[in-house]
Parts: structure tokens; sequence; C-alpha cells
């Protein structure tokens, strides 16, 4: 029993803890309430089922927020990418529409077009120390220009199955889109785990001063960031598009930075930059995912549904806080206490 | 720098020059309107869909075509300020009408009053405005009636069934809302619930908001699928846009849109349609551009000082497999 509450506690302390106990929350909701939620089947060849979808959907959004999760942990925030993600999916369907390329160079030159405003962002944020938010607003309001003044304010519309498999395409049954999810996280973790780049990076959210003074080069870990977060949110963009095999520069991404963001802190990484958790992001977004799916499945009025999800999501944060922590502690503990003054 | 600055003043005054030119000329035009022309004023609020684009051509190709109009058309790409500053200039200019396309519902009171100071009447055009007593400072609204559009889906949807012999069997029906509170959505979410609650054997057993989008369409329909996929014999969506990513949803479940599920769909766009030939929809109801042609009547009535109703609709058709065909391709 004490084994089992020390594990608890154990796991109590993970920063990742309350974005797994947020998902666990909304199953739990569908255990009751929605059980064909869980009914995975094998339908014309692939997986099918709620759970899949959450997957499926979920991967875009687990692919920025990997991205996000980076620039937050240097005391960053992106919040064009959004609009980025728009860019990407114009320029891509643009190109295989108007200029009748094809499919593979046509998603390169998406991704070239997350690199650019990657680049363009951290230029403005390493070389020119304009404060990130600030930073990234201007790409948030032009990029969706952008992605107008390319598609003449229009929405641009495909039939290349090639793109299409990007979005709804399936390896051994697999959605495309998750094993691109599956490969990116791997990618990310490598890439910061298993070279300095993680601790580098770490060490400018801590304190970029000392970190310059340790000969870290901080202008360079900046730049990484923002293009990283930039061609990862250039991708998201063109799954997302290529899922309905249409481009939109209005709604593309809509609102995206801030679902982001809220996967990156429910995962566990601090908006003060520092220490950050890639497998907390991840659960985190796939929590975002989970709600949007099971209130769509479950039927929650339309009109209700912005409150609906604000509230678990209030929920879930204030579980997350130090005070409520604290309070858990002490809970635990007094009934410690109690257990041992019994005996 | 001096200089620079003499240059600008320069520029100003020659560019001053130009307008004042140019007001002269546009008065003497309006002096035109004794040879029995009506000048009209158009304010368009910008390009921003094929259906706007469409709706523009209309108005444009009405006023080439109608002999007794002379229009003046000005594009606010969007932006509330610029829509304003051209019904001030319409206002100085002295046109007999001014036609409004408003890019947004509020903060048109000054302006409009400032239109009816000077006795020119206004026609508003597809979307209407808000605000404090704003019910007299227009003579006209030229637009489309979504409760009526929304009627006819379900309409024709009675009448499908009919012909098929299955009148009296239960329909559970799925229906993809447009963006809440929308006027399209608020209008056709009624229509189609009015005949809905006449018929007992209906069920709306799905209803979810998928925002006009694609993307949120098929998202919307696949969790439909989901939850009572088996069940659904009937979807209702409120634009195209929707309808496309619902029916690739329908599609990946291993469903056959249009024959295991009826779609009935809004706007009429070239792919609704196309949908329809290839078999994949059974219903488009058309959400109506084209309304050129009324607001040149409407102004000719207004001028000659003829009483017009507030509210004009325009016409709206429905297609399915029997007229698709002979209209294609749509302007939007």
């Amino acid at each position: 029993m004490n084994q089992v509450k020390q594990k608890l506690k154990g796991f109590m302390q993970h920063k990742e803890a309350w974005a797994v106990i947020g998902i666990l929350i909304v199953l739990l909701f569908n255990v009751f309430f929605s059980p064909k939620f869980f009914q995975i089947s094998f339908n014309n060849g692939h997986l099918y089922g709620s759970i899949i979808d959450v997957l499926n959907r979920g991967s875009s959004l687990v692919i920025v927020s990997l991205g996000m999760c980076l620039v937050i942990a240097t005391r960053g925030v992106d919040i064009s990418v959004g609009s980025v993600s728009a860019v990407g999916a114009m320029v891509a369907v643009f190109l295989l529409k108007s200029a009748g390329m094809a499919a593979a160079p046509a998603i390169l030159c998406g991704l070239l077009a997350g690199l650019a405003c990657g680049v363009w962002n951290g230029f403005l944020v390493a070389k020119l120390n304009i404060q990130p938010m600030i930073a990234t607003l201007i790409l948030m309001t032009v990029g969706r220009g952008i992605a107008q003044i390319i598609s003449g304010g229009q929405i641009l519309t495909i039939n290349s199955k090639a793109y299409a498999f990007l979005g709804r395409g399936y390896v051994f049954g697999i959605p495309f889109p998750t094993i691109i999810m599956i490969l990116v996280t791997l990618g990310v973790w490598l890439l910061t785990r298993k070279t300095s780049l993680g601790t580098s990076i770490e060490a400018v959210g801590i304190n970029e001063t000392s970190a310059r003074y340790a000969g870290i080069s901080t202008t360079q870990i900046l730049w990484i960031v923002y293009i990283i977060c930039g061609l990862l949110a250039a991708l998201s963009g063109m799954i997302e598009s290529a899922n309905v095999s249409s481009a939109d520069g209005n709604n593309n991404g809509l609102l995206l930075e801030l679902d982001a963001i809220l996967a990156v802190v429910l995962g566990g990484t601090s908006m003060d930059g520092g220490k950050f958790y890639l497998a907390g992001t991840v659960i985190g977004a796939l929590f975002i995912q989970t709600l949007t799916t099971t209130i769509y499945t479950f039927g929650v009025p339309a009109e209700t549904i912005m409150v609906v999800k604000a509230l678990v999501v209030i929920f879930v944060v204030l579980l997350s806080t130090d005070r409520v922590k604290n309070a858990f502690a002490k809970l635990t503990e007094r009934k410690k206490a109690g257990v041992e003054n019994a005996g | 720098m001096k200089k620079n600055h003499w240059l600008t003043a320069l520029i100003g005054i020659i560019a001053m020059l130009f307008l004042v030119a140019g007001c002269g000329s546009n008065s003497s035009a309006s002096g035109s309107s004794k040879g029995g022309k009506v000048t009209l004023g158009f304010s368009q609020l910008g390009a921003e869909s094929q259906w706007r684009t469409a709706n523009t051509k209309s108005v444009q190709s009405a006023a080439k075509k109608n002999k007794k109009i002379n229009m003046k058309f000005s594009d606010a790409q969007q932006k509330q300020e610029n829509q304003i500053s051209a019904i001030r200039n319409f206002i100085q200019q002295g046109v007999d009408v001014i036609a409004v396309a408003p890019v947004v519902e509020t903060g048109w009171e000054t302006v409009l009053k400032e239109a009816k100071d000077a006795n020119i009447p206004v026609i508003l055009v597809d979307r209407m405005i808000k605000g404090k007593n704003v019910d007299d400072l227009y003579s006209a609204w030229i637009g489309s009636d979504f409760t009526k559009e929304g009627r006819k889906a379900g309409d024709w949807l009675a009448t499908y069934m009919k012909k098929q012999n299955k009148a009296s069997e239960k329909l559970n029906i799925a229906y993809l809302q447009g963006t809440t509170g929308a006027s399209a959505q608020v209008g056709r979410t009624k229509g189609f619930a009015e005949v809905a609650k006449t018929h007992s054997n209906w069920d709306i057993i799905e209803k979810q908001s998928g925002n006009f989008t694609r993307e949120e369409g098929k998202e919307v329909m696949e969790a439909f699928m989901k939850s009572s996929g088996d069940k659904i014999n009937v979807l209702v969506s409120e634009n195209d846009d929707m309808t496309m990513g619902a029916i690739q949803a329908i599609q990946e479940a291993g469903k056959t849109p249009g024959k295991d599920i009826t779609i009935i769909s809004f706007d009429a766009t070239n792919d609704g349609l196309q949908a329809i030939l290839d078999g994949k929809m059974n219903a488009d109801i058309e959400c109506n551009p084209m309304s050129g042609n009324d607001v040149m009547k409407t102004a000719i009535a207004l001028k000659e000082g003829k009483k017009v109703q507030k509210k004009v609709y325009v016409h709206e058709s429905l297609f399915d497999i029997d007229n698709a065909k002979k209209n294609m391709p749509r302007p939007y």
C-alpha cells in the first residue's frame, strides 16, 4: 500500500503528470457517457475509431507544439505559428494548382516558406533583440495577408492524390499524419536530448546573459529554435490542408498559436523558459485533441463548445498550480500522519 | 530636407487641383440626370470570396445594360473606413441613390444620417446593419432570404422521400451548422427546423457547428460517423465548403455519400453542383449573388419617387440531379 502511495507521489512530482491526468479525466468521461469512443475497428484497410481520430487530427497540433515548446524554453513565444501554417499550406497548394508542380517539390517549397518565416522571426528576436511576442506578432498579421495575396483572396482546391496522402494517407493501416508526428517527435527528441542543443536552449531560457558568458552562442540558439518552429508550423499547415485538399488563407491554422501554447504549458514547461518537457507537450496536445473529439462525439451544442472547453482547461490548469499541488501534498501528508497516529 | 518639403507641398497642391477638377466633372455628370439617367453610387465591401466577385460582376453588368443607370463603383477592400469615405464622396458628388454592401453590421449611423440629410436614398445590399434607429436610415434592403433557403431544404427532403415511397420512414438527420450567430446560419437553421417540426418521423440526432470551413466540417462529420454513423440517413450542411469536408469523412468511414446518406447543402457553388453530378450530393440550395438587376430596379424606382419594398429578396433556385448540368458552370 505504502509502495503504491510512494509511486503515486513520485508520479505527481513529474511535470507531465497533469497533462496525463487531464487526458485520463476526459477518457474516463467517455467510459461512462460514450463507450463507443474506445471502439477500434479495421475499416477499408485502415484503423478506424475515435481514438484513431485523436491520433490523426491531433498530429498537426503535436507537431506545432513541439516547435513552440523549444521557443518557450528560451523564454520566448511564437504567436505566428497559425499564420505560418497557412502560408506553408498556401504555397504548396498554389504551386500544385497553378504551377503544375509535383507533390514532393511543392511540399518542399511549403517547408521552405516555413523556414523563411522562421528565419525572419529569428532575425527579429535574436539579432534585433525585439521582444518575441511583438516580433512574431508581425508575421501573425502579415502571414495571412501573404497567403491571401498568393491565392488572390480565394480558397484554393486541388485534386492531387499524392498531396492528399500527406493528410489522409495510411501506411499499414496507420494514418500517415500520425507517422509523421512520431517521426518529428523522435527527431526533435534526438536533436535536443542527444546533442548539447537541449541544454543550450535551457541555458538561454534560464539566463541569457550567463549563458553567453558560459560560451553559448545565444544568437545562434535563438535563431535555431525559431527556424525549427517555423518549419514545423508549415509542415502542420500542409498536413491540415492536405486532409481536405484545399488551402484557405483566412481559416487555416486559425488560433493554432493558442492551442500550441496551451499544450506546452499543460505539458509542464513554464512560460518563464528553462527546462522543457517534450513528452509533456505531446501529451498536452493530445489532451486538447481528445477534448475536441470528445465534445464533437458526445454532441455538446455548438453555442456552448467554447465554454465547455474553457472550463475543462481551467480545471486542469488550476490542478497544476503550485498552491493546489501544495494543498494536495499537505492532504496526503496529514492522512499519512493520521494513519501513523492510529497505528 | 527643405527642398523635399516644398516638393511634397507642390505635389499636394497638384493633387488637390485634380480632386477639385474631378469633383467638377462629376457634378456635371450628375447634372446629366436631367436626361433621365439615375446616378448610382455603389460601395462594394471588397472581393473576399468568389461569391462576392460574382456579386460585383452582376452589379456592374446590370448597370452597364441598364440605359437609365450611370453607376460609380467603389471597392472598399474589406475596410469600413473606406466605405464610409466612399459614401461621403458620393454625397458630395450629389449622386441620386447610394447602394452599400456593408462590410460590418455596426457603425453606420453617422454617415447614413449625412446621406439622409442630403436627401439621398440608401439601398443596402446582401448584409443588414444594426444600431439605434437604423431602420429609418435606409430605403430598401436587397438580399437572400436565409430562412426561406432553410425551408426549401426541408421541403425538398420531404418531396424526395415521398418520391421513393419512404415518406413515413424514420429519418435520422445529422446537421452541420455554420458559424454560430452568422445570419446565414441563424436563418437556415430556423427555416429547416420549421419544416422538420412538421414531420414527426424526422429526428435531428446530431447538430454541431463546422464554422463554414472544410476542415471543421470534416472533423465534425468524422465525430458524427463515430457516434452514430450507422443511424444517419440524411446530412444537412449549411454551406458547400463544410459539405465537401463531410463527404470525405463519410467516404473514409466506408459509406457512400449521396446514397447511404442523402446530402443537402447550401450556396450552390461550382464544386457543389459538380458533387451533385458525381452523385455525392443530392440537393444544393442557391444563395444567389446576382442581385444586380434588383439593385438597378430599386434605384430607378427610388429616384422616380415610387414606393419600394423595404425588403427585396433575390430569386433563388434549388439544384438537384435534374437541373444541375444545365446550370454549370456556376459563376462562383
